[in-house]
């Protein structure tokens, strides 16, 4: 029972940098864009959240800086595939070399360097008075530090903003029907371009969660790849914050499952247990892509640009 | 608006070029303004990066030794793209052919060179073919992300190398070292006018690869798939058979460049034997338009720009990442640059002028 307890509660700790991703590349599709990128904006993310973290010491500064480094990313992406029409798929990838090559350059002085203490102290796991008491629960879900919570809270707000909100109903119109939002007088590209910002943003945070509190200290190419997760997991949650979180939590469950394999003294190869979330994200691509159904399917518009004067 | 966006009929092919030259213009200078940011003199760094790739007979030929992984990858990569099937699983082809090729020449060390060394390459090819066939398979019967499935692969191809390093291939006379034994004089490609035999397989190859993708059956039904499947299919198009024909094509290739890496770059096989070509091979893809000759001059370029990297790495102290930052400006530019050549802006001086401008 402990050792569940500990590994659920682990899983989504891991599985919170994926949540965040998800999230960020979920709205910025249901903006009828797809945002290769998000590698890319998690480590621009990662390594300004940590410079600012080492320079001011700041958490908050920290995450801010994160996040504004993440919308640096998804601007130059918003302005070449919005405003310039171009390629979605190659911009994306492009974006993730830049991203890459960012972070490997702002790096270099801060390979090997850990975040200072009051950092370590402020996102320490904060148990929430009363929800934490609850068994089983309690420790699993309640007994983090506040950027777990920030987790819950976007993916719960991100919900109602698409399902229950009237901007919502305009995004999804977006991404669905340009032409038809567009007569509806809704305004696509800044529409477009709010959703990418933002969305470039919580991809920031997502790395700089990996950075600041889930290693953390600065080692070169920090995400190993859960950038890419996090674009597959888009479409394990069907587009839909709400079962992003069951999504991220399983895979933060993929994640840190070899450790705990190793621990018990099964013979496998560690190296084995690293392939699984990969090999699984493959699976889950070829079952979701079985399931033909209408509710696993993508915004219509996705990767189209809209030009209102080709209609 | 001041500006109104009318769609370009027909643009003369210099003209093309020159917006595009102008792109990578303006990303030097964007660079240059980051360059400066570091308290150094773009001008001098620029330069020393023309030094650096092309300034001695040494560094020319490191700067060939570059673009041959780059070329053979990309010509590799454009098949796919043709398709729009996003294959940016490069990386894994490679590494699962280095693999294979690496199999033989620790296997069978004291064969005759020839037959070694082709035995490498038909291994090689075939390895890297049936590493792309997986996505290939899934896309063509399910429609499954080729994205994400041959990104994901690169991950597990990766994963498998390293095991192979730290555990069964590991060489026991390394002291403790986790590195994979190296090969015998038998299994290294033979070099000719100073460089490795493999410029004349991706010299050969652009020849071949462009004669196949221009004046083939196949090269022609992938072109037609790429840009529409229905139009593919009232042409009697057999697609599925056209997806996995072209990404064994792809990973062929791809499979190609991990034998020509570990035979005659490396001489043994390691985690690192790719260097990221599989990515970079993708900018250069793009950049080359899908064109084998123009591959060639964009990948040769991108080459001297790597090498550049390291240079200046060693002469200024700028990380080697920085080339990666050019890359990515670079591919910034002339992406952007791309809606110049098909759109133009003309002011939006009332509404008779425009109607004007669009009849004539």
């Amino acid at each position: 029972m402990g050792l569940t307890i500990s590994f659920l509660a682990a899983a989504i700790v891991a599985g919170t940098p994926l949540l965040f991703a998800t999230l960020g590349e979920i709205i910025t599709e249901r903006a009828g864009n797809l945002n290769l990128g998000v590698e890319g904006m998690m480590l621009m993310g990662a390594v300004m959240g940590f410079q600012v973290g080492m320079d001011t010491g700041n958490p908050f500064l920290s995450v801010l800086a994160a996040m504004m480094a993440g919308a640096l990313g998804a601007g130059i992406f918003a302005i070449l595939t919005v405003s310039f029409r171009t390629n979605q798929v190659v911009t994306g990838l492009a974006l993730t070399t830049f991203g890459t090559g960012f972070s490997g350059f702002w790096g270099k002085q801060l390979v090997g360097q850990s975040i200072p203490q009051n950092l370590k102290t402020f996102f320490k796991p904060f148990p929430i008075p009363g929800l934490s008491d609850i068994p089983f629960i309690g420790p699993v879900f309640f007994n983090h530090d506040w950027l777990v919570y920030l987790g819950y809270i976007t993916a719960i707000f991100l919900g109602i903003y698409l399902y229950r909100t009237r901007r919502g109903l305009n995004l999804r119109a977006v991404g669905e029907n340009p032409a038809a939002a567009d007569a509806a007088s809704v305004n696509i590209n800044l529409y477009k371009y709010l959703h990418i910002l933002l969305g470039g943003a919580l991809c920031g945070l997502g790395g700089a969660y990996l950075s600041l509190v889930y290693v953390p200290s600065w080692q070169e190419n920090i995400t190993a790849g859960r950038g890419w997760i996090a674009v597959a997991l888009v479409i394990f949650a069907a587009w839909n914050p709400y079962k992003a979180l069951l999504g991220s939590y399983l895979f933060g469950g993929l994640d840190i499952i070899g450790f705990r394999i190793q621990g018990t003294g099964f013979p496998i190869s560690q190296y084995f247990i690293d392939m699984l979330p990969y090999a699984v994200t493959i699976l889950v691509l070829v079952v979701v892509s079985l399931k033909k159904s209408r509710a696993y399917a993508p915004p219509k518009a996705l990767g189209i640009p809209y030009f209102r004067e080709e209609r | 608006m001041l500006f109104k966006i009318v769609k370009r009929s027909e643009i003369s092919k210099e003209k093309s070029i020159c917006i595009r030259i102008l792109a990578v213009l303006l990303a030097l200078i964007t660079s240059g303004i980051f360059i400066l940011l570091l308290d150094l003199n773009p001008l001098e760094v620029y330069w020393a990066m023309v030094q650096g790739a092309f300034g001695s007979k040494y560094r020319i030929e490191q700067t060939i030794i570059k673009a041959i992984p780059l070329i053979i990858t990309s010509l590799g990569i454009a098949v796919a793209f043709k398709m729009k099937f996003w294959n940016i699983g490069g990386e894994g082809q490679i590494i699962m052919g280095a693999f294979a090729a690496s199999f033989f020449a620790l296997r069978f060390p004291d064969l005759p060179r020839p037959l070694l060394l082709s035995l490498m390459i038909i291994a090689a090819v075939v390895a890297g073919g049936l590493w792309a066939l997986i996505p290939a398979f899934f896309k063509a019967q399910f429609d499954t992300n080729e994205t994400i499935v041959t990104l994901m692969l690169n991950y597990i191809a990766l994963k498998w190398i390293t095991y192979l390093q730290y555990g069964p291939w590991r060489d026991p006379a390394a002291q403790g070292f986790p590195k994979i034994p190296n090969f015998s004089e038998n299994a290294i490609l033979p070099d000719l006018l100073g460089v490795h035999i493999g410029w004349v397989i991706a010299l050969a190859l652009v020849f071949i690869m462009y004669i196949f993708m221009n004046h083939s059956k196949l090269g022609f039904e992938i072109a037609v798939l790429g840009e529409s499947e229905n139009t593919a299919r009232y042409a009697g198009v057999n697609i599925k058979k056209t997806i996995l024909l072209a990404l064994a094509i792809s990973g062929g290739l791809c499979g190609l460049t991990g034998m020509i890496e570990v035979s005659a770059v490396c001489n043994t096989l390691s985690v690192e034997v790719t260097g990221g070509v599989g990515f970079t091979a993708i900018v250069t893809t793009w950049l080359g338009a899908l064109s084998a000759p123009i591959i060639l001059v964009v990948s040769f370029l991108f080459a001297a720009l790597i090498q550049a990297g390291s240079f200046i790495q060693t002469a200024f102290g700028i990380p080697a990442a920085a080339a990666q930052i050019l890359e990515g400006m670079i591919l910034f530019f002339v992406l952007g640059s791309e809606f110049f050549v098909r759109y133009k802006l003309t002011k939006n001086g009332g509404f008779s002028l425009n109607l004007k401008k669009e009849v004539s």
